[in-house]
């Protein structure tokens, strides 16, 4: 790979924390500073610290706003309040994930969308292709910064930074113009973790005085950074799906399980023929969830079994650090079998039984 | 930094000769490039190791990375406390983390590894 990698505004802090860099989408990117199991569990149980600058961030604004990206994405964005979030698919005429988005509902009129790094450029061009006169796109990446405090004690470390009554944002609302450490940020309180916490979307120059003032603010609770290592057994514990490895452009979101997303009675949207197609005529292929007896990791890539012949594909294998077990997710078609309920792994207050 | 008695491959792994026996381990410096180690692979007791063939497995969070042999032999110990508790791999290296035991089968071959200076010089930039 000879394109130069790109830099975060928190750079520097990365290197000066000794962390282990490396490239993610087209970004040089730490993967750990400390350890991944360490700063998985600083998360399950204190807090950590993600950069996640890399994120695309993408204003679609107008009086066309809303109805334009109802037309692109399979989520009713209609439904969106002010101040709220909205996670969705986004995908081909075929019903394949061209990525996975946050829709973010600014005002009346205007929506904020947050698209994986490896994907922005695409995803700006697809949306740009459709854009209409009404609608004005704005790819926004470069000037804004965006950092993930995540884990059970998330809500009181910033809570120090802030005067603002964070405790009155719920989970997938956010709340714009907060004064936190004395810089204005979008407190969202969202996140990649399966963790209470927040995503804090500020300017790129306030990045660095942000990620210190938070790692100072919750020194006494044991917060730390944590890298792309820990983002992903947190997120695969949590049973998030990572676009790239678990769903493309030539997987549809009901195959890849978060049917939860499609919303076909909303009217047209971009997908919407080949998805209703895909529900009538019944799913040839299940992404699931499984748990391996030893601790050796099935891999992505690696081939799924049944009876000696190859039946499908692991997307996604980890050891998962809070479940202590080996883990992953893969295709399979659909039949009966064992497969493990997701997540692995579920914060208290969401547990049953 | 590398302990002077050991002797190395350049594949990482460490040979301690002890009497007739030689004992077998990773260095720190594969220790730390893997990071987080979750699983260990091992021969079982019997075994025969061939010269620098794989004869085991380290998994961590992120790679998987194959042991080869510094000896060729047969495998007379195996380490079962590393197979139940991977992670002191990445803790302790050189003592709790051995992996195997081998009576050589052509023990000549020692001479054909690396002295602590030698792997120290082949790791050299690349020092975690």
């Amino acid at each position: 790979m000879d394109e130069t990698l790109k830099r975060t505004p928190l750079y520097r802090a990365h290197v000066a924390a000794g962390a282990r860099m490396v490239p993610f989408g087209g970004w040089d990117m730490p993967v750990q500073y400390v350890g991944i199991i360490e700063e998985h569990r600083a998360v399950r149980t204190r807090a950590g610290l993600f950069d996640v600058c890399h994120m695309g961030e993408v204003d679609v604004v107008g009086p066309g706003a809303i109805p334009f990206v109802q037309g692109l994405v399979t989520n009713d964005v209609a439904k969106l309040a002010v101040a709220q979030a909205m996670y969705t698919p986004m995908c081909t005429p075929e019903g394949g994930v061209i990525d996975d988005l946050l829709v973010y509902r600014m005002n009346e009129t205007d929506l904020m969308l947050v698209v994986n790094a490896a994907n922005t450029v695409e995803d700006l061009g697809w949306i740009r292709d459709h854009v209409r006169a009404d609608v004005r796109v704005t790819d926004r990446s470069a000037e804004i910064a965006l950092l993930a405090l995540q884990g059970p004690r998330a809500p009181e470390i910033l809570q120090r930074l802030t005067g603002a009554p964070l405790g009155e944002i719920r989970y997938y609302w956010f709340r714009p113009n907060v004064q936190v450490a004395g810089k204005t940020v979008m407190v969202s309180r969202t996140g990649y973790t399966g963790e209470d916490g927040f995503e804090l979307y500020a300017a790129a120059e306030d990045a660095m005085h942000l990620w210190e003032a938070i790692l100072d603010a919750g020194s006494r609770d044991g917060v730390m950074p944590a890298g792309l290592g820990a983002r992903d057994t947190l997120r695969l514990e949590a049973g998030l799906l990572l676009h790239g490895n678990d769903m493309d452009k030539t997987i549809s979101p009901l195959e890849a399980g978060i049917a939860w997303t499609v919303k076909l009675q909303k009217g047209e949207f971009v997908g919407a023929g080949a998805l209703r197609r895909q529900k009538t005529d019944g799913l040839v292929r299940r992404l699931v969830g499984f748990t391996l007896e030893g601790r050796a990791i099935a891999r992505h890539g690696f081939p799924i079994q049944r009876d000696g012949a190859a039946v499908g594909q692991v997307t996604s294998g980890s050891f998962g650090p809070t479940v202590e077990k080996s883990i992953g997710l893969g295709f399979v078609p659909p039949v009966p079998g064992t497969v493990t309920k997701l997540p692995f792994y579920s914060r208290d207050r969401h547990v049953t039984g | 930094m590398y302990p002077k008695e050991l002797r190395y491959t350049k594949e990482h792994e460490w040979a301690k000769i002890e009497g007739k026996r030689v004992r077998i381990g990773v260095t720190k410096f594969a220790a730390d490039r893997l990071s987080d180690v979750v699983y260990v692979e091992l021969p079982s007791v019997g075994a025969e190791l061939k010269f620098m063939e794989p004869f085991g497995v380290v998994e961590s969070v992120k790679a998987v990375s194959d042991l080869y042999a510094p000896i060729s032999g047969k495998v007379v110990e195996i380490n079962t406390a590393l197979v139940e508790k991977p992670e002191i791999l990445n803790s302790d290296p050189y003592n709790a983390a051995w992996m195997v035991v081998v009576e050589p089968s052509n023990p000549a071959e020692i001479e054909q590894l690396l002295d602590a200076d030698a792997y120290t010089a082949h790791v050299g930039e690349d020092q975690p």
